[in-house]
């Protein structure tokens, strides 16, 4: 049906076919969403495979070669962050299914939730879409296109929920986002004057030390910090994240950032790395410190538990920002395996502590932390899966944080950075008091604890989050096997500008 | 996989795929539970005690899991991880048959003795880790699964009981595990060996090999309680007296002592920590808190936080007889104490808890007469209490007996002079609870009185102190029979003192 190396188109094709599938038909889109995302993650299987077998691949979609066409490829990272998209893709939807079953079957919320799936899944889809053209586009301009369809679908998505409170977060996103963009694009403009190319592998072999690149690249990574909300551009954040709707919350959280970031590190470390100084990769590592201690602190005060959440992804995205100076000096492909454990390892975690909250604020409605107390009598395997998520967060083996942790730990005692060890300790400490403000409500059980009724769909709220969440949190275990993709994927460039 | 390996993995599984399912089980299935949880018991007592065996007779368990470049998780047990593995599964057996007496018609059992069976199978990875990696991933495990036992009665002084133990043992977490990464750059990846680090290392790094083992031994110390780390022990005892055992002789302050003999024994070796000149650093630390714990311990009036301090002072006993490590006879003190700390201690905390649970008797003021409502409880009080003084023929008395030996061999009467200290105030604190025990008059009634019929309480709650009492007694009287504690841990020995 499909040849092998057109397997590469799948996880951009199916997913916006079934963005404007699920958009036409009014009944089903459910069902036409799960099957795109069961698909998604079996190509990414698929492409793993071939990926073993064959090495990185790359395919010109309708046969028209760079500089001219589009290209699509594969390598060791984009397929991580491939399957990481593919496996909380499919949790997320199966999720998403049970939210709203959940709140359709609320009498008090008569047709809203109805106009809400109904949008809800186009946008799940094209959000989809565009994470997977992200990671696998090899040109910056199609880039800057998915990164559009990325900050649209995500607007969209934040204002799902219809409160004023949301909407206004959402407009604040969709500007910001725009924002970012356009910075990004302004970058590609000046690349594309220079050298006259888009495409990546083209621009690498050519991007020197030049006036014209650093500033470009200074554009582009301005636009995109302030996309994945690196403290001091977070403000924006907070509020989108903790307003919308669970999974959406989750999909903002969990993934939406991680592909602005995604893209940081690629022009950072596969393109131009050589080209850049080293003040300015300890400039990145000293937003990542203050990210980790702001936001850890911010965590510490909130009141509400989606708040809380999304304060923590501030500071668990500064962790990716120290391993800027620490991979420019320890150098190797080791830190780009760091990144990525604790980029996935994140994403799990936090998908699942969203969808968590968004479980206990259906049975609850409310998230304030001090009246938690009791949810574990009926909703165990919720107060399980949000823990086992904080376990990963606060960096405790064996989860994927702490792999993360431990290589970049490494890499800075190796090379006498104390500073930013002492900066990853704290904000561990900073994660272990905000998870645990929580986990201490969620697992005490008071005696006059009010009783209320799980609802007969449940499971379908529970278990997603269950697994995510053991799964970040055994993550370090499996380490071999990500490491191995990395280790024989890396794009042969990778290996030389980042090993020599 | 060979049958050592399945071994080691049984042993794991024996405590952890119980603990699974009885998370999962309806709180109203109790008679299930109580199968499940004394079956896992009763069969991993069983394969470790094979495991005994077939390492007495020479047998290797190794197993390896590489995870990347220069980090593999290693279990391998030893003569040492052996004798901590037998202590746990056996103390658990009973701290396990103990519970489910203490706790029956309680709410949330199914979440407690999950999480207890959880920390059982950490403590097993704790006792067979054979690298550093691998200890601090079970060291940490351990915080995690103990700390919903303490928080279990869900009280405010429990929740408050829970942020000072996460507070102090992540914090001993965070600087062990700086301390194991900064090694880790230095020394490389390696396993636990009785010869330590290649000795160069000390040429160029002398000063920074200090400084680690500061840090290693403050994070660890947190766990065995080390003076000025103590702060958590005495506040967690606001948990259910099954937890207090556990904390105490099961696992969570026994690890931290295991830790300290690991660090000194199989990181550093004897050899380079003599020639870093470390030991007398441990020995104070030991000696002070073994002095302080003591003292602090004279002013409670609280039974359970009286036994608390006693542990922070028992448990340096431990880390003494340690920094006497190239004297075999004080190293054999401090090691066999592990062993005999740890039945002493839970013999206190099993009948403190049926003071509380028979009678509700929670400070020392109110026990007055008590030993004529509660013979067999007082009488097993008794016995541990004469333990912990060090009065022959028990085991407390083999131990002190060790350790004096070996401060005379070693020249070092610094360390008879705290011994002889420690085992006054000790007696000075345990007398005269035993003595208004059995000789004061009853004032009024007790203040919450439960009749359990035939016997003076739950035979469940009774039998398992009357068990270590005598194994207080008898392990102390067959101390040179083949197969005691002292005859294990001078097994241990022979590969330290070659």
């Amino acid at each position: 049906m499909v040849s092998a190396e057109s397997w590469i188109a799948v996880p951009v094709v199916v997913p916006l076919a079934a963005a404007l599938l699920s958009f036409l038909v009014r009944r089903g889109s459910l069902f036409i969403s799960l099957a795109a995302a069961i698909i998604n993650v079996l190509a990414a299987a698929i492409l793993v495979n071939q990926f073993f077998v064959s090495g990185p691949a790359q395919y010109a979609v309708g046969g028209w070669d760079p500089p001219l066409g589009i290209s699509l490829r594969t390598d060791g990272p984009a397929l991580i962050m491939l399957v990481l998209t593919g496996l909380t893709g499919v949790a997320i939807s199966l999720y998403a299914w049970g939210y709203f079953s959940f709140r359709i079957d609320q009498p008090a919320r008569a047709g809203r939730p109805e106009k809400q799936e109904r949008f809800f899944w186009p946008l799940w889809m094209l959000q989809l879409t565009g994470l997977n053209g992200l990671f696998l586009s090899g040109d910056i301009f199609n880039i800057y296109v998915t990164l559009e369809l990325i900050g649209v679908s995500a607007a969209g998505l934040a204002a799902l929920s219809g409160k004023s409170a949301s909407i206004t977060a959402a407009l604040r996103y969709l500007l910001v986002s725009l924002l970012g963009s356009m910075s990004y694009l302004l970058g590609v403009v000046f690349l594309y004057k220079t050298y006259g190319v888009l495409d990546l592998g083209l621009l690498q072999k050519m991007a020197g030390p030049t006036p014209g690149v650093i500033a470009a690249l200074a554009v582009m990574s301005v636009g995109l910090l302030l996309k994945t909300a690196i403290f001091p551009m977070h403000f924006w954040l907070p509020p989108a994240h903790a307003n919308a709707l669970a999974p959406v919350s989750a999909i903002l959280s969990g993934l939406v950032v991680k592909g602005s970031f995604f893209l940081l590190f690629r022009l950072w470390f596969d393109i131009f790395s050589p080209a850049l100084p080293h003040t300015a990769f300890s400039l990145m590592g000293a937003l990542g410190a203050g990210a980790i201690l702001w936001g850890g602190i911010q965590a510490l005060r909130q009141q509400r538990l989606k708040l809380l959440i999304a304060y923590s992804t501030i500071s668990q995205l500064g962790y990716l920002l120290i391993a800027f100076p620490l991979a420019f000096t320890g150098g190797n492909s080791q830190t780009w395996s760091a990144v990525l454990f604790m980029a996935s390892g994140h994403a799990c975690a936090k998908i699942a502590m969203f969808m968590s909250a968004g479980t206990i604020m259906l049975h609850l409605g409310h998230d304030r932390i001090r009246e938690l107390a009791g949810i574990r009598a009926y909703l165990p395997v919720t107060a399980f899966a949000y823990a086992a998520a904080g376990v990963n967060l606060m960096g405790l083996p064996p989860s994927g944080g702490f792999i993360g942790k431990w290589m970049m730990l490494i890499a800075s005692l190796s090379t006498h950075q104390w500073l930013w060890a002492l900066v990853l300790l704290a904000g561990s400490f900073l994660a272990v008091a905000y998870v645990f403000r929580v986990v201490e409500q969620l697992f005490v059980i008071p005696p006059d604890a009010p009783f209320i009724e799980r609802h007969p769909r449940a499971g379908l709220l529970e278990w997603p989050a269950l697994i995510l969440a053991l799964i970040s949190l055994l993550m370090g275990l499996i380490a071999p096997y990500p490491l191995r993709l990395l280790d024989t994927g890396m794009a042969p460039q990778v290996v030389q500008v980042i090993g020599g | 996989m060979s049958w050592e390996n399945a071994l080691i993995v049984a042993i794991l599984m024996s405590s952890f795929l119980p603990g699974i399912i009885i998370f999962m089980l309806p709180e109203k299935s109790t008679g299930l539970r109580t199968s499940l949880n004394l079956f896992g018991a009763l069969l991993k007592m069983t394969l470790v005690v094979i495991m005994d065996l077939a390492i007495y007779y020479g047998r290797v368990f190794h197993m390896r899991l590489e995870l990347m470049e220069g980090v593999e998780l290693f279990l391998n047990a030893d003569p040492l991880s052996a004798m901590f593995a037998t202590l746990s599964s056996v103390l658990w057996l009973l701290t396990t048959i103990y519970a489910v007496g203490y706790l029956e018609g309680s709410p949330n059992r199914s979440h407690f003795f999950g999480y207890f069976s959880l920390c059982v199978t950490v403590t097993i990875g704790i006792a067979m880790a054979g690298n550093l990696i691998t200890f601090l991933l079970f060291y940490e495990m351990l915080t995690l699964a103990t700390y919903p036992l303490i928080i279990h009665r869900g009280t405010d002084e429990a929740l408050a009981a829970g942020r000072s133990y996460l507070f102090y043992a992540f914090g001993g977490g965070g600087v062990f595990l700086f301390a194991v990464i900064w090694l880790h750059t230095l020394a490389g990846p390696a396993d636990f060996t009785s010869a330590g680090f290649t000795p160069q290392l000390i040429d160029n790094d002398a000063p920074v090999l200090r400084f680690i083992f500061l840090l290693m031994i403050a994070g660890v110390g947190v766990k065995a309680a080390l003076v000025p780390l103590h702060g958590w022990l005495p506040r967690a005892m606001v948990a259910p007296a099954p937890v207090s055992a556990l904390l105490h002789a099961v696992a969570v302050v026994k690890a931290g002592a295991f830790g300290i003999t690991r660090i000194v024994l199989d990181v550093y070796g004897i050899k380079n920590i003599i020639q870093l000149g470390l030991l007398p650093w441990l020995m104070t630390l030991s000696s002070i808190t073994i002095i302080w714990g003591s003292l602090r311990a004279l002013q409670q009036d609280g039974l359970k936080q009286r036994l608390a301090y006693s542990t922070v002072s028992q448990i340096s006993y431990i880390a003494l007889g340690i920094s006497l490590a190239d004297h075999r006879l004080a190293l054999i003190g401090g090691l066999v104490h592990l062993v005999h700390q740890g039945l002493m201690k839970i013999t206190l905390f099993f009948c403190a808890g049926n003071l509380a649970e028979t009678l509700g008797i929670h400070k020392i003021s109110e026990m007055a007469g008590v030993g004529r409502r509660l013979p067999l409880t007082m009488a097993a009080f008794t016995i541990g209490a004469m333990g912990m003084i060090g009065i022959p023929p028990t085991i407390g008395f083999v131990s002190k007996w060790y350790l004096c030996l070996g401060g005379i061999t070693a020249h070092n009467w610094w360390v008879i002079v705290v011994l002889v200290i420690s085992s006054l105030l000790n007696g000075a604190y345990f007398l005269p609870i035993i003595i208004t025990a059995w000789f004061g008059k009853q004032q009024g009634s007790w203040p919450r009185e439960k009749n359990f019929g035939r016997f003076e309480t739950h035979w469940m709650l009774l039998a398992p102190p009357l068990v270590t009492a005598l194994a207080v007694i008898v392990a102390g009287i067959i101390a040179n029979a083949q197969f005691s504690p002292l005859a294990w841990v001078e097994f241990v020995v022979q590969e330290y003192t070659r």
